[in-house]
Parts: structure tokens; C-alpha cells; sequence
């Protein structure tokens, strides 16, 4: 039976130290042992990103990881991405860019915007498709999730209307015609 | 119209969705992350071969290693486990075997349960399910559909034959139309083709998690699935289990598109586990588990006859279709070809139909309903043998859709299928989606794509297509021997303060009702939409309901509420007229007050709800409150239209196939929320491409599922997904009083044939007459050296 | 979704590392050696591989980073694909590796994921195998023994088996400066995250407007990384025109074994290989091909 190890990770700026089997992974360590229950398991093969958190910055599925190998590092999930009340500007995005519907890939796809973003600050339509290439999502299409991503490249500040003012839904698609 | 400060109306506006708020920043409640005190863990023994008896299951290793509490099999729960329900018998003598969650003596496909390991840990119980040793003499297997039907090789040893229930429609003898014999014998053209309609996996993104907590009286099960309603009834039935003592509460629930719509084995099994325990059970399925057992959908064979004119009239179809039941029927499987029965005319209107179907059991995992549930089939069938036909005739496939399709003047329309449409303006949907493809000039680009011999070829798909929705008035479910009615429930609760509860039927996972729903009733009370809050998914506290399927919760559930929402109103009348001295008739309700007409008196939502509250003050005889609620079971389907236009690039060096354009019309009738709308087009338009294009569920010759990761069942991601131009008409729906139509699976249903027909207009005139979906680079290239080697075209 | 149970250790120096390998492997240990994880771990995952010990070398400083010495560069085995993808002297100097670097997998893998992980793991559809054995890098391993460099040409020796022995990790590989040279990686899969159904790598010197050399690797066309020596040798002294190129390549798939599996049966892959190398070579030279 292996033994267990005692690690220190900072995870949303807390710091948490634990007894772990090597076997756990990072994913069931953030769910099981500190409830950070906002990160998702989709899959078993590395494949669909729903996982996705920041390690020293940068994204990695937290799937694909054991706990003991983030001792020492410092861990986000999308649980630390609103700062003092205040959602982070991709959380506002994909609410108000309606990028979300049953919401399982969500925190996956947020976690892997912010990191795309972080290298690539104003990325093209198929850089985003691209840098989204390792989350999937059955809902949406990927269409506004996409216009969100780019709508936080590209600044656009959103009113509390309340009311969806995202590009997509600014196209033509509201025209009505032969009604009989 | 004069200038008023009447509120922007809620219906018709992109509100924001309510349901963001916690998923975006991580406080989901999926079933998986919950957790309970002394909650134990199960994980599965799973049948590695596709057919067998079970001769021994020897669990002494498993039972005694570390955490793990007991270890189950099918003898052991046989006397309780009962069998897994299908509710719909689609024809009297329909055949099935007997269907228990447990496997007890064999087992009739790859994955199917023979033992479940409950433990202290999740890693307990998967490490113990490596020392449960099941020994299995093999049987053999019957993986292909065409095969299964020559009952050659059996898929279950219990019965006789694979064919679980022929069902016909025949024109002629519903009186619905004329003889499809004599039709076809007096057509100029007859096209004949045989279709394939792949194996599909749901793939929703939540991998299914049951938690059972059998405290006290009542046993309470959280599970992610689209039907609590269902699914608590159905647990009483299959266990014996007085149907006052289940509670279903379905939390946040990852997307389902029909894969959610099942009473399962793994939910059964952690009720007993938890029953027998006497402790809160937990059971997540793997990924691999998920691709492996949760039910797959489509797996039909159609064989085709179509006839017409050498005009390009059509005289008449004629469908034999095998259904792919898989191992076992399960909820609504061998109803899933029936629902599409009644489809394959579409929007034509030939006067002779004839369809039947062969519901047949192979060693695969069971199909049920996915996106679209038969829909999408019938439609693939029919739009695809428009486009045969016209490339037979030499006519443009649009000219012959024009000549065949039901002109706007002609609705209602009753088909030959035996239906009713109500309304549908066809034309104008396909002059609109012309004019934002650019037909003409696509054309155009074709025609020098074909002269010059290019490399990528171009082609366009055309998918005009119709839906029933709304499912189902429930006469019409009864006549179909489907075990259940198709109303929606709903109760509008009015609070002291004025804010208003509504507790659906509906059980959304990630359709947005909580939006939708608020903006339906702030329209009809006058009450702001932040002030109603909506209820649903738990059935202590939505009593009564049949969930959401079928594109049915708007057209079905919102009329419930809006009735609901009608009712609260001519109480408030009442308790209003009596608050101002008023006669009932002389009061008008607008933007949440009662006014007494030609006068300024009036009296609010707000206050009313307060007078029937404290109750100082109510006519005689008058209860205490405004709550009411309402049942609605529509008269008819509704019938959402519209036109699909792809523009398809076909790489003849390498068989790639890439979406250029992507245009769609949709007429989904009148419109809660635009966002919500264009949000259920993209992904279904997604799924339906996915079909086309990228996944299949494969199986060897030994019944292993080949395609059992997400590494080789190809579900799209961003990059390989196009940018759509989505776009409406709107002809209001006559059979429901907000004129919806429905719009959950147009996309998925449309979008299959568009592409497909778009693939093969770009290769066409290279001599390729059909690719089995999807259309793999490796399959187009082969497809082109056949044609190459066989001299092109016929 | 849960990897049996293993021992694991973390060594921060080489030496520990080969010191931990060879007591574990004395013990009779199932040892795996963890990179950058994103091969090994879905497989655990799976149960499809048990070690009963893994090693980890995610906390060994030396072996990550990318060192210039002088007509080559030095990648350290730990150096993650993201780094190799973004690097400036690689992109100044081995711009195939960087290009073939970022296709592999997803952003989150190649974070993680390590260029000589993925080269020990050696699948048959990985990508940096191909462009290693294309760019004739040599392999340098430390083992019990002492240090050893192991040529390209003799790395890749089998399905997911390479000439790393037991008890021996490779440490970094060196790879000679492409000055002067063209590249190009061209990989054909069906969706974007997919592993290669085929891909090419080349890299090509042209000298007085005529290809003077070229180096092609080929990805998944046998149960290692093949060079394609016929259209090597069928490109030396070839005219820069689409044409001549197209037929230069048209044997690329010569002593190839391809599989055949749901992505295309051997026949389409050896089509392909010719078709990706083709084009490979034109995007190496700086040709274009007109196709719409």
C-alpha cells in the first residue's frame, strides 16, 4: 500500500496542506478535500477540459495532474476568478454573450480563455477556436463562446440592462416575414 | 397607436439568463458534488463480452478488500431489482427480454452490469471491482443490424427472434392518402436508395451521478436526469416502492439531449444499495462508462423508394425501415422510429405513403431517444431523396423542393402522413435564407470550381425541413399505445410581498426555463422579472409533471404556466373589485394594476397580493391567497420549419470536407427570448453537423465498443465547427395561445441532410452518389476512387 | 478514472533520479517514469499501465530549457511543448520543432506536456517523434552506466519503444541549427484536438533555385517514425514547380506500414502521406498551389 504524502498548495489564494496518496489526482483533490466543487470531471482521457485551472498561471486539466505534483504551486480555479464580489471580466462575457447553457464546461472553457488571453491578448476568431481546441462543450456550438472571449479581447464594457447586447445577437435575426 | 408608458414587453426580449449566475463562478450543484454524511460509493462490474452466460461470480476477493462494505450481484437482489421499463409497447405482441438492472444470467452487450462493489471510497470501490472474478461462457454475437434481422445468430437466448415489433403506416388504409403500390408503378421515376443513419452517443458533458439517501420514511434521489417526474414514478413501478415515498430531485444537470431521458440501471442500483445500507450511496459513471452504456440514439437502416413525374411532381414514398433497438428496450426505445413515422413527408405534399418499421435487437448497447428522437432520421431520409431525385430528373434540388412543398395559402394542411399543420410560410423561410447565402453566386463559384477541375470542389446542401414538436397532445400519444399523457403541469404561487413563485414541470438542463418562464409571467402579472423566481426539478416541490423532451417546454410547459398565470389574475379580479367597490366587468388589468375603466382608481399586483395574504379584507367565501395552477395538454403538435443552405468544400486530394457557409431560417413561431433561440439553434445546428461529419459509435466483430473515449468518438471542438448565420421568419402557431412552435432540435435536425447533400453536390458530377455518414476524409476519398474506378455516374 | 495504487518519489537531481530507478527496479518494481504526464496518466487512469513506483522528474531542475551551443541547440527532456512552441532561439533556429511543437494535442497538454515525454512515449501518431527523426536530433540519455547519445536513426525502434533501457531517462536532445533551411509541418486530422492520422515534416535547402536537400519525417505511417528516403532522394536537384515537387512525392508512402484503423485504412494513409508531403514541401519552399 503506497504511503501517503504531505503537501502544500495554494489554491485561490489559500494555502492548504494535506495528507495525500500519490494515486489522487489534482481534479479530486480540489473537489474531495477542499470542496472546490466549481471544477468539473468530463471525461477520463484528457480530452474535454471541463477540468481546466491555472497552475502558476498557466492552464492545465487538473485531471491529467496528481495532487502531490502541485505541491508548492500555487492553484486557480474558476472559484478564485471573481475578485471582491466582482466577477471577472470572461465570467461577465459568457453571461452576458449567453456562451453558457447547461454550464458543465463552463469553468473548463472560462479557465482556458483567461490562459488563452494571458498569451495571446488580441487573438482572431480562429485563434480563439484554436486556443479552445482542448474543451468541449455539447451545448452551445461554440459560436458565443467564442464572442465572448472576443469581446474581452476587444474591451467591450457591458451596461446592467439586464438585456443582451453581445455581437451575435446583434445580426439580423428578428425580422419577421410572411406571416399568414 | 398612441405613445403610452407601457413597460417594454419581456416576451421577444434577450433577457440575460437567471441560471448563469452560479455556474459561472463555480457554486454548481451537480449531482457528483454532493456530498453526504456516511455517503458510501459504488462502482460497476461490467461485462467485458457483448454475449454470455454467467456460470460463476466469485466476489470473496473484492468483499474483503480494504473500505470496501458489500459487494452486490444479480442473484442478490433479484427478488427486488424488477425490470427496467419500457413504456411504450408500440404494437401488441411486441417481443422483449426481461431487463434487470443486475444482470442475473446473461448478459446481451459489452458493459452490461453483472456486479456493483459499494465501499468507502470511489478508489475502493474501483480498485475492488478488478478482483470480482465473473466467469462467462461466451455466446455468439449479433452486431450488424441487416444481420440481426435474418435471425441467424440471436442476440438473446430468452427469445425466438431479434425482431422486438413490426409497425406500419400505410396511406391507403389510414385513408390518409392513396396506395403506394399503384403510386409508384405509375411514376415516371422511381429512385431507389438504401441509407445509413450511424450509431450515435448522446454525449452530454455531465457524466450521469445518481446520489440516494434513504433517511426516515422517504428515500430521496438526486440524479442528473431530464425527467425527475418520470423517473420517480417508474422507480415505483419497477420496485414496488409506494411512489409517496420517492422524492427525484434533479439539480444542475449537464445537457441530456435525450440521453438523460431513461430510468437506468445505475440509478436503480444505487436506490437499492442505499436501501440495503442504510446509508446515503453515490454512484458517477466514468466517461468511458458513460460512451460505453448510456443509451446511444439513430442506428437505423432506411430503405427508400420515391416516385414522381418526369416533372418532378412526387407521387409517393415508401420507407422499410430496421431500428437498432440494441440489447434492450428501454424508456421510449422502440418508440423512437414511430415518432418519426410520421415525418418522412415533411413539408411535401405526394399523395401516397406507406412506412414501416423493424424494431430488431442486436448485442449493442440499447438506443433511445437522441436530439430529435426519429425526427432527424425522417428527415435526413426525405431531404436526401429530394436531392436523388432531382439529381435523377437533372433538375435544380430547390426547383423540385418549390414544386412539391406546401404553398403558405394552403395551411392548415392535413398530410399524408394523417397530421394536421396549422400554419408555415415555407417560401418566405427559403427566400430569406437564399438571399443571406448567396445562391446565385455559390452557384456560380461551383460552376467554375467544376470547369477548371479544382482541387476543392464546392457544393451546396439544402435541407427544407418540418418538425412535430410539442410533444404530445395525449389522445394522440394514446393512440400511439405510449404508456404516458403529454401535458405539463405548473403553479403559479403569489407571495405576500407581490413576488411570484412558478413551479414547472418542465425540469430544465440548460434550456434556460428559469429565464424564459420569469418572462412569460412578468408579461402576464405586470411584475417586474426579477420578481419571480422559478421552481423546478424536485418533485416535492413540482408535484406534478412530464419533464422536458421533444422540444416540448415552451409550446407545452409555458402554456401550463401561462394559464397557471391567467387564473392568479381572475382571482386578483375579484379581490380587486371587492378592495375597490368595483364591478368585476368594469375593471381593466393592465402592466400589473387593476383600474376601474374611465376612472383613476386603481389598485396594484402588490397590494392585492398583500390583501389576500392578511385576509382582513376578501369578498365572502374567497380563500385566502392567489395561488393557482394549471394543467395544459395541447390539441395538437406544433410545427416548427425552415431552411438550411450549406456550402460544403470537398478536398478530392485528401477527402476533407470543411463547412464554407452555414446559413439557416428558422420559423420556431413566436419568440420568448432571441438569445435563448439562437443559443438552441448553434448547438443543435453543432450536433447535427456532428452527425454528418465526425461521429460514430463503432463496434468490432467481438461487440467491444471501438469508439469508447472521447479520443475516438469525435466530438467537435471550437476550431472544427463553423460560424453560423442564423436567422427567423415567423408564422405564429395556431394550436398553443402564445403562437410558439419549439425550437430545441430544428438545428440538429436540419442541419444533418444540409451538409450531407451540400458534400455530395460538390462531388456529384465526379460520379459520387452517396457516403455513409459521417462523411470521413477517408470515406470521401475512397468514395472518389470507386466512382474514378467505376467510370462516374450511372 | 482512478490509477491503482503506486509509490511515488520526486527527485531534484539526475543522479537521484537514476539512483531511485535502478533500487526500484532491484526491488522488482514496475517503475514508470512521470514527465509531463499527459500520455502516462489517462493511461493509468484507464488501469491500463499499473507501476507499482513512479518517478517523477518534474523537480529536476537541469533538465529543462534550451541552450545554444553554438552550431546546435540543447532542449532539456522536461522542457514543456509550449516552451519548445514560443522559444526564440528555436524559432530562430529549428522553427520545424516549434511549428510541430504547438499542433500537438491542446494548450492545457502543452503546458504539461514535455518534448522528451512525448518522445520516449514514441506513438505511433505523436507529432515531435516525426520532426526529430526529420531534423536527425540526437538523443542523450543518462543511465547507471554513464551518459550515452543515441542518433535519431536508432531512437524509435518499435511501438511506444525506443533505445532508452531500463534504468536509463533521457535527459535532452540536441538538434543542429537549420540555418538556411525551409520548414513545414503538415498534419491532417478530423477534429482539431485529434492525434495525427498522418502528418509530414519537412525541411528542405534550396540552392541555386533547385532543391538541394530534403529531410522528410512521416507520423503515423508504421509503428515508429519513418524517414521518407525515396522522395528525399527524388527531391535532391528538383526544379521549385508544384509539378516536379507532386512527383518527387508521389513515392513518400514507399516502405511505409500504415495501420488501418477508424481514422482510414492503410491504402488512405498512403495516399495521404504522398498528398501531406506534397504540400509540406511546397509550404517548406515557400510555394503555393492553387486548389480552389
Amino acid at each position: 500500500m503506497a504511503s501517503s504524502i504531505s503537501i502544500t498548495v495554494e489554491v485561490d489564494g489559500v494555502s492548504y496542506t494535506d495528507d495525500v496518496e500519490p494515486r489522487l489526482l489534482l481534479v479530486q483533490h480540489l473537489r474531495e478535500r477542499l470542496g472546490k466543487t466549481g471544477t468539473l470531471i468530463g471525461c477520463d482521457t484528457t480530452n474535454c477540459g471541463a477540468c481546466t485551472v491555472h497552475l502558476d498561471g498557466v492552464s492545465v486539466k487538473s485531471c491529467t495532474m496528481f495532487a502531490v505534483q502541485a505541491d508548492g504551486h500555487q492553484v486557480i480555479t474558476i472559484e478564485g476568478m471573481a475578485q471582491n464580489g466582482k466577477l471577472a471580466p470572461l465570467q461577465e462575457a459568457f453571461h452576458q454573450c449567453h456562451a453558457l447553457q447547461c454550464g458543465f464546461c463552463t469553468p473548463g472553457m472560462i479557465m482556458q480563455s483567461a490562459s488563452l488571453l494571458k498569451e495571446n491578448p488580441h487573438p482572431t476568431e480562429s485563434e480563439i477556436r484554436e486556443g479552445l481546441e482542448g474543451n468541449l462543450c455539447r451545448c452551445t456550438g461554440y459560436q458565443n463562446i467564442v464572442a465572448a472571449v472576443k469581446s474581452v479581447a476587444d474591451g467591450v464594457q457591458y451596461d446592467d440592462s439586464g438585456v443582451s447586447v453581445s455581437p451575435s445577437m446583434l445580426e439580423d435575426n428578428s425580422e419577421t416575414a410572411g406571416v399568414s | 397607436m398612441t405613445a403610452t408608458a407601457t413597460p417594454r414587453p419581456e416576451v421577444g426580449t434577450a433577457r440575460l439568463r437567471k441560471e448563469d449566475a452560479h455556474l459561472i463562478t463555480g457554486r454548481s450543484r451537480f449531482t457528483d458534488n454532493m456530498v453526504l454524511p456516511g455517503m458510501l460509493h459504488l462502482a460497476m462490474v461490467r461485462s467485458p463480452f457483448a454475449h454470455a452466460k454467467i456460470t460463476a461470480i466469485d466476489v470473496s476477493a473484492a468483499q474483503a478488500s480494504p473500505g470496501v462494505m458489500a459487494v452486490l450481484t444479480g442473484a442478490d437482489v433479484a427478488a427486488e431489482q424488477g425490470s427496467l421499463p419500457n413504456a411504450w409497447p408500440v404494437t401488441p405482441d411486441q417481443k422483449a427480454p426481461s431487463h434487470p438492472s443486475i444482470a442475473v444470467e446473461e448478459v446481451a452487450f459489452a458493459g452490461e452490469i453483472v456486479a456493483v462493489v459499494i465501499a468507502r471510497s470511489v478508489a475502493a470501490a474501483r480498485d475492488a471491482v478488478e478482483l470480482v472474478d465473473v466467469d462467462y461462457d461466451e455466446l455468439p454475437v449479433v452486431m450488424d443490424l441487416e444481420e440481426a434481422a435474418t435471425d441467424k445468430v440471436l442476440a438473446h437466448t430468452s427469445l425466438e427472434s431479434n425482431k422486438s415489433a413490426t409497425w406500419v403506416f400505410d396511406s391507403a388504409e389510414a385513408g390518409t392518402g392513396t396506395a403506394i403500390a399503384e403510386a409508384l408503378a405509375n411514376s415516371d421515376v422511381v429512385v431507389e436508395r438504401t441509407l445509413y443513419q450511424q450509431r450515435l452517443i448522446p454525449a452530454f458533458m455531465e457524466p450521469r451521478s445518481t446520489v440516494v439517501d434513504p433517511t426516515g420514511e422517504q428515500i430521496t434521489m438526486w440524479s442528473a436526469t431530464q425527467i425527475p417526474h418520470i423517473l420517480r414514478l417508474m422507480l415505483a413501478l419497477t420496485l414496488g416502492i409506494p411512489e409517496s415515498k420517492v422524492r427525484v430531485i434533479a439539480p444542475d444537470v449537464g445537457g441530456g439531449f435525450g440521453g438523460k431521458l431513461q430510468v437506468t440501471p445505475e440509478e436503480v442500483i444505487t436506490l437499492l444499495a442505499a436501501r440495503r445500507m442504510g446509508k446515503p450511496c453515490k454512484f458517477t459513471e466514468t466517461r468511458s462508462e458513460s460512451l460505453q452504456v448510456a443509451h446511444h440514439g439513430r442506428a437505423q437502416v432506411q430503405r427508400l423508394k420515391i416516385g414522381a413525374t418526369k416533372d418532378g411532381i412526387v407521387t409517393g414514398l415508401h420507407v422499410d425501415l430496421l431500428a437498432d433497438m440494441g440489447a434492450y428496450l428501454g424508456l421510449i426505445t422502440s418508440g423512437i422510429p414511430v415518432l418519426g413515422a410520421f415525418m418522412y413527408n415533411s413539408i411535401y405534399k405526394f399523395p401516397a405513403y406507406h412506412f414501416e418499421c423493424h424494431n430488431i435487437f442486436t448485442n449493442k448497447a440499447w438506443t433511445d431517444a437522441y436530439r430529435g428522437a426519429g425526427r432527424p432520421e425522417a428527415t435526413f431520409a426525405i431531404e436526401r431523396m429530394m436531392d436523388e431525385l432531382a439529381g435523377e430528373l437533372g433538375m435544380d434540388p430547390l426547383e423540385l423542393r418549390e414544386k412539391n412543398w406546401i404553398k403558405h395559402t394552403e395551411f392548415p394542411f392535413t398530410t399524408v402522413a394523417g397530421l394536421e399543420y396549422d400554419t408555415g410560410n415555407y417560401e418566405a423561410a427559403t427566400e430569406k435564407a437564399l438571399g443571406l447565402f448567396g445562391y446565385d453566386e455559390l452557384r456560380a463559384e461551383q460552376q467554375r470550381r467544376r470547369e477548371s477541375g479544382a482541387t476543392v470542389q464546392l457544393g451546396i446542401g439544402i435541407s427544407t425541413f418540418t418538425e412535430m414538436c410539442g410533444l404530445a397532445p395525449s389522445r394522440v400519444l394514446g393512440a400511439l399505445n405510449y404508456a404516458a399523457g403529454g401535458w405539463e403541469h405548473a403553479q403559479v404561487r403569489v407571495l405576500p410581498t407581490g413576488n411570484v413563485e412558478v413551479v414547472t414541470g418542465s425540469s430544465a438542463h440548460g434550456q434556460g426555463h428559469e429565464t424564459a418562464w420569469s418572462q412569460l409571467v412578468a408579461d402576464r402579472l405586470g411584475v417586474p422579472f426579477e420578481n419571480v423566481e422559478v421552481l423546478h426539478g424536485d418533485t416535492q416541490v413540482s408535484q406534478r409533471g412530464l419533464d422536458t423532451y421533444g422540444s416540448r417546454s415552451l409550446t407545452v410547459g409555458g402554456m401550463a404556466v401561462l394559464a397557471a398565470a391567467d387564473k392568479v389574475i381572475e382571482k386578483a379580479k375579484t379581490i380587486a373589485a371587492h378592495m375597490m367597490e368595483a364591478s368585476e366587468q368594469d375593471l381593466e388589468f393592465a402592466n400589473g394594476s387593476f383600474t376601474v375603466r374611465g376612472t383613476e382608481t386603481s389598485t396594484s399586483f402588490g397590494e392585492i397580493a398583500f390583501a389576500a395574504f392578511s385576509a382582513h379584507n376578501l369578498p365572502d367565501g374567497m380563500e385566502p391567497n392567489l395561488d393557482s395552477e394549471a394543467t395544459f395538454d395541447p390539441a395538437n403538435f406544433s410545427y416548427p420549419h425552415g431552411t438550411h443552405l450549406a456550402a460544403m468544400e470537398v478536398d478530392t486530394e485528401t477527402g476533407q470536407v470543411t463547412v464554407l457557409k452555414y446559413v439557416c431560417v428558422d420559423d420556431i413561431g413566436v419568440v420568448v427570448n432571441p438569445m435563448i433561440v439562437e443559443g438552441q439553434v448553434h448547438g443543435g445546428l453543432a450536433q447535427g453537423i456532428a452527425q454528418a461529419l465526425y461521429e460514430e459509435a463503432v463496434y468490432d466483430d467481438a461487440g467491444t465498443l471501438v469508439s469508447g473515449s472521447f479520443v475516438d468518438y469525435l466530438v467537435p471542438g471550437a476550431p472544427d465547427l463553423p460560424h453560423y448565420i442564423t436567422a427567423r421568419t415567423e408564422t405564429p402557431a395556431t394550436s398553443n395561445q402564445l403562437g410558439a412552435k419549439g425550437v430545441g432540435e430544428a438545428g440538429t435536425i436540419a442541419s444533418t441532410p444540409a451538409i450531407v447533400n451540400g458534400v455530395l453536390d460538390a462531388i456529384r458530377h465526379l460520379g459520387v452518389k452517396d457516403i455513409k455518414m459521417p462523411c470521413t476524409p477517408s470515406r470521401v476519398w475512397h468514395a472518389l476512387q470507386e466512382a474514378k474506378t467505376t467510370g462516374g455516374v450511372q | 478514472m482512478i490509477p491503482s495504487a503506486f509509490d511515488y518519489a520526486a527527485p531534484t537531481t539526475v543522479a537521484e533520479a537514476l539512483s531511485l530507478l535502478a533500487d526500484a527496479e532491484s526491488a522488482g518494481d514496475d517503475v514508470k517514469v512521470l514527465a509531463g504526464g499527459q500520455s502516462l496518466i489517462p493511461v493509468m487512469k484507464l488501469r491500463l499501465a499499473d507501476p507499482s513506483m513512479v518517478v517523477d522528474l518534474g523537480r529536476i531542475p537541469s533538465l529543462s530549457g534550451i541552450t545554444d551551443d553554438g552550431g546546435s541547440l540543447t532542449i532539456g527532456a522536461m522542457t514543456p511543448h509550449h516552451t519548445v512552441a514560443t522559444d526564440p532561439l528555436i524559432a530562430a533556429f529549428v522553427p520545424l520543432l516549434a511549428q510541430t511543437a504547438a499542433t500537438v494535442a491542446d494548450p492545457q497538454v502543452r503546458h504539461r506536456g514535455t518534448i522528451g515525454g512525448a518522445l520516449v512515449h514514441a506513438d505511433p501518431a505523436g507529432d515531435m517523434p516525426a520532426a526529430a527523426l526529420a531534423l536527425e536530433a540526437v538523443f542523450n540519455l543518462s543511465g547507471a552506466g554513464g551518459n550515452r547519445s543515441v542518433n535519431s536513426a536508432d531512437f524509435f525502434q518499435g511501438y511506444f519503444t525506443t533505445a532508452v533501457q531500463e534504468g536509463e531517462i533521457l535527459t535532452s536532445i540536441t538538434v543542429p541549427k537549420y540555418t538556411g533551411w525551409g520548414s513545414h509541418y503538415e498534419k491532417f486530422t478530423r477534429v482539431s484536438q485529434q492525434w495525427s492520422i498522418v502528418a509530414v515534416a519537412a525541411l528542405v535547402r534550396v540552392e541555386g533555385g533547385v532543391i538541394a536537400q530534403a529531410r522528410l519525417g512521416l507520423t503515423n505511417m508504421a509503428s515508429t517514425p519513418l524517414r521518407a528516403s525515396s522522395t528525399e532522394s527524388a527531391l535532391a536537384g528538383c526544379a521549385l514547380e508544384v509539378g516536379a515537387i507532386a512527383a518527387a512525392c508521389a513515392n513518400a508512402a514507399d516502405g511505409t506500414e500504415p495501420a488501418s484503423d477508424l481514422n482510414g485504412d492503410a491504402a488512405y494513409r498512403r495516399h495521404l502521406a504522398t498528398v501531406l508531403a506534397k504540400r509540406a514541401v511546397l509550404a517548406a519552399v515557400g510555394l503555393s498551389e492553387e486548389r480552389g
